[in-house]
């Protein structure tokens, strides 16, 4: 009988060890608030988006499928982050990445205003007023950033601003698109 | 001085706040705000969007949300229960595409099973103690 006990409370210490280690497990995780699009590796779904601006034409999933690798910027002339990332925009389309971008819930006045400030990278740019386009790719915000290739098949999502220190890597992740 | 300062001050805060406000120079989708003709069919996409998550403000239902992005989901929720879409293709559109975090409806998976099984092993758990401790012949 006091056999019996002893298993049992062994039992228990090891129970509550198991405890504490999925606690320390899941507490050394660093904290990622963000929500990742699950549509990476899969096509693009279809759209046509109208222009958001009459210098640039708009944007639709065909011209994302002609063999060169883009990347998509989702964008907003009423997001303050989206102004921070234009120097690194500027500097990724200068190192040659074709930049195409959708701007989300804009009127096409704000759009111009908007790349009159902070310059013009892009080579399409579709307006997506009821944000169709960013569900249907999983965003979940503004600035986020695509990498799809010449198939159309998006391969990475950056979300939030373009820093410095990206700009190598998605121009790293461009190339290895276009492979 | 001080008060042309201040002024001043005010005046910057207030201009700072301006590209945020722009958010919302866009009307609101058609669907936001505007419940459909069918009472079932608004019904139904009532229920749907009482759980799904609001992707910017994210701890409230996009039928609780004032967010622009969360009106623009009850638009595509109920232009799509319109076209006869059935709600739960639409939860699974949305999964596929954010996870199962935008769905605040349980579901059982690879990860959440223990969830479902625990409670039921517990119980037959219980059940067998107080069998053997009540019932049966001494």
């Amino acid at each position: 009988m006091i056999k019996r006990v002893r298993w049992g409370l062994w039992l228990l210490v090891v129970l509550a060890l198991t405890l504490f280690a999925l606690f320390a497990i899941q507490l050394s995780r660093p904290k990622d608030n963000f929500v990742h699009s699950g549509m990476i590796g899969k096509p693009i779904p279809e759209f046509a988006l109208k222009p958001a601006v009459d210098d640039r034409p708009g944007l639709s999933s065909a011209d994302l499928a002609q063999g060169e690798p883009h990347l998509l910027n989702i964008f907003a002339s009423w997001c303050v982050p989206c102004a921070a990332e234009a120097p690194q925009l500027a500097e990724l389309e200068a190192q040659g990445a074709n930049i195409v971008s959708v701007a989300i819930r804009d009127r096409p006045e704000d759009v111009r205003a908007f790349l009159d400030m902070y310059g013009n990278p892009y080579s399409r740019i579709g307006a997506d007023d009821l944000s169709e386009v960013q569900f249907a790719i999983g965003s979940s915000g503004v600035p986020e950033t695509f990498v799809v290739d010449g198939k159309g098949v998006i391969q990475y999502q950056h979300i939030g601003d373009i820093r410095e220190d990206d700009v190598p890597m998605l121009l790293e992740k461009l190339k290895g698109a276009g492979q | 001085m001080a008060r042309v300062l201040s002024l001043l001050a005010v005046l910057a805060v207030l201009l700072g706040a301006l590209p945020l406000q722009a958010q919302n120079d866009l009307p609101p989708a058609p669907y936001a705000y505007k419940q459909l003709d069918d009472p079932a069919q608004e019904a139904a996409a009532q229920k749907l969007m009482e759980t799904l998550r609001c992707l910017k403000c994210q701890s409230q239902s996009i039928a609780d949300s004032d967010a622009p992005m969360a009106g623009d989901m009850r638009h595509q929720v109920r232009s799509r229960i319109a076209a006869g879409e059935d709600p739960e293709a639409i939860r699974s559109w949305l999964i596929d595409r954010y996870g199962d975090y935008v769905s605040y409806a349980p579901r059982v998976t690879a990860t959440t099973w223990p969830l479902f099984a625990l409670p039921l092993v517990l119980l037959a758990l219980g059940l067998l103690i107080m069998l053997r401790r009540f019932g049966g012949p001494k």
